[in-house]
């Protein structure tokens, strides 16, 4: 592990100067990416701006139905908050299910967004991988790729985006704030994270030194009955092999609205606009759903071992579109 | 309240220390007792237990987020040692299961655990009992499969796990009387 100095920042202006000024320097906030990859020699700063005594740790409800996160809050806390489990129980149950309570303890909602991908090859400085050394080639095409991408792949990487969290986030239209040196600037969570194309290395579009303050979450009634289901090898302590984050708004069995996002499957949390393109305006029964999930799945693209993803990936939608029905029956 | 970013970025940055990379002075409190150490800001909580200062109740098991085996707690909260720098936890309180004893007599938990043959090797029994104890405080332990899914980040080689939530059934029903 290399050796580091370390600063405490005390206000936000104060570390958004220190890394922008500092460009072999990172934040730190729970540490469970950054520790872990610094260890691995993956991730190489010489300095750590440690930002976790800075005052962006509240959750607000805001009168409007919506929520403003802010980026320390921890995923632990975010996951019981009553206006999180009350509006939007997928993010809730997206945080819940993800790494063990210990980590969710640790880990900051900035620090999930910005949190690395989980392929082998990328986490061993030995290997080739083009996300962690531009040009060196990727290891997973030809070697282990069973938990890989089958959506938003490209020639040059197609490892699976690892967040739970950003998946609820992006069927919620998210809206990521950040702040820099020039000032403050908002993304949209779906822009944030960058498909790999040729240039796998990029992975969000924030410049060195910009820091997430916050995430605002805007109202959707329709969420208050959503959900978050999450297939993975093991029942816990485990990333998603596929999962499905649904909110439905139906009337007299019609689909007059939905958000499907899914996770395990693609290299971003990712957005399913064609499935939802399919199911809106029709009835909502087992016929639809298959349709939709086949929609969504038909630009996959697999691989000897992540092939049985496709189907795994359908059979996900369609049970999480068939429970959130069943939700709405409950009242 | 959260930071508003447009009206802190009029603020002037504040000028910050920079500490390190060689052996830097830090005060840590560990159960309850204050310590003053010479480490590099690299050193993990873990490290820092284990190696300087001489509490190696704590055990390293894989040094990755992936075991459980470091379970400490943090302002009463319970973290991955390995995961956490030791200069972060200045100002905090840092409890190891060396802290869960009153002067020689265990904790109920500890008494449970032996009681019930909750471990064979006993490498990731510290963490299992800060990490059971702090699950009890949390309250999400009323049913076997709660009391698996939440003690899930701590993972037993040997499998004792069903005498591990029988250890914690025990002092859950104690503590509330059943
Ligand atoms: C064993 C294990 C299992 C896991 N399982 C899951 C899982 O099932 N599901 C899941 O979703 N996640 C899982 N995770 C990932 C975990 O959720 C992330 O590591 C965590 O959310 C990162 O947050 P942090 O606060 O610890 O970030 P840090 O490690 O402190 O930081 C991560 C990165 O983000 C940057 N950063 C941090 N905060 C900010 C900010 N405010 N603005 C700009 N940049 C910032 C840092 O510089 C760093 O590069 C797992 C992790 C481990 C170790
Ligand atoms: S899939 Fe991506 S992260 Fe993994 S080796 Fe290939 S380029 Fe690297
Ligand atoms: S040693 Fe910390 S989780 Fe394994
Ligand atoms: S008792 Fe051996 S690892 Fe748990």
């Amino acid at each position: 592990m290399r050796a580091i100095s370390y600063t405490r920042a005390t206000d936000v202006p104060g570390a958004v100067a220190a890394v922008t000024n500092d460009p072999g320097s990172s934040f730190l906030a729970g540490g469970t990416t950054e520790v872990d990859l610094l260890r691995l020699d993956v991730l190489r700063p010489n300095r750590l701006v440690d930002i976790n005594r800075l005052p962006l740790a509240d959750i607000e409800d805001r009168a409007d139905g919506g929520l403003v996160i802010g980026a320390l809050a921890r995923m632990s806390e975010v996951a019981q908050a009553p206006g999180v489990v009350e509006r939007y129980p997928m993010l809730s149950q997206s945080l819940l299910l993800g790494a063990s309570a210990q980590l969710r303890h640790m880990a900051s909602m900035g620090g999930n967004l910005m949190q690395r991908v989980r392929c082998s090859y990328y986490r061993d400085p030995e290997s080739a991988c083009n996300k962690r050394v531009p040009g060196s080639g990727c290891s997973a095409l030809e070697g282990v790729h069973r938990g890989h991408a089958i959506l938003g792949t490209s020639e040059h990487c197609i490892a699976t985006h690892p967040s739970d969290m950003a998946v609820a986030l992006v069927a919620l239209d998210a809206v990521v704030q950040v702040e820099g040196v020039k000032g403050t600037r908002t993304i949209p969570v779906d822009d944030f994270f960058l498909l790999p194309d040729d240039t796998p290395e990029r992975e969000h579009p924030l410049t060195p030194g910009e820091l997430i303050t916050a995430i605002e979450v805007p109202p959707l009634p329709m969420a208050r009955r959503s959900l978050y289901l999450k297939v993975r090898d093991r029942e816990s302590y485990e990333f998603a092999l596929a999962s499905a984050a649904v909110a439905l708004a139906l009337e007299d069995g019609v689909i007059r609205g939905v958000r499907l996002a899914l996770g395990g499957v693609a290299t971003k949390p990712w957005r399913a606009h064609r499935a939802e393109e399919t199911l809106l305006g029709q009835p909502a029964d087992e016929d639809m759903f298959a349709r939709a999930a086949a929609a969504e799945l038909a630009p996959a693209v697999t691989r000897p071992m992540n092939a049985f993803k496709a189907e795994l990936a359908r059979r996900t939608v369609v049970r999480a579109l068939r429970t959130a029905v069943a939700l709405r029956g409950e009242t | 309240m959260a930071d508003k970013g447009a009206s802190l970025s009029v603020a002037k940055p504040s000028t910050m220390e920079i500490r390190g990379p060689d052996g830097v002075r830090m005060e840590l409190v560990v159960n309850g007792v204050s310590r003053v150490l010479h480490l590099e800001p690299r050193v993990s909580l873990l490290d820092a237990l284990r190696e300087h200062m001489a509490l190696t109740g704590t055990k390293k098991g894989c040094d990755q987020g992936t075991c459980g085996a470091c379970t400490v707690w943090v302002d009463g909260r319970r973290v991955l040692a390995c995961l956490t720098l030791a200069i972060t936890c200045e100002g905090r309180d840092v409890t190891t299961i060396e802290g869960l004893t009153e002067g020689d007599e265990l904790h109920p938990m500890q008494r449970a655990f032996l009681e019930h043959d909750a471990l064979q090797c006993g490498y990731c029994t510290p963490g299992q009992i800060m990490s059971a104890v702090a699950l009890l405080n949390e309250g999400h332990a009323e049913t076997d499969r709660e009391i698996a899914e939440w003690m899930s980040g701590n993972i037993c080689r040997c499998a004792a796990y069903p005498h591990i939530r029988s250890a914690i059934r025990e002092v859950r029903d104690r503590k509330t009387g059943q």
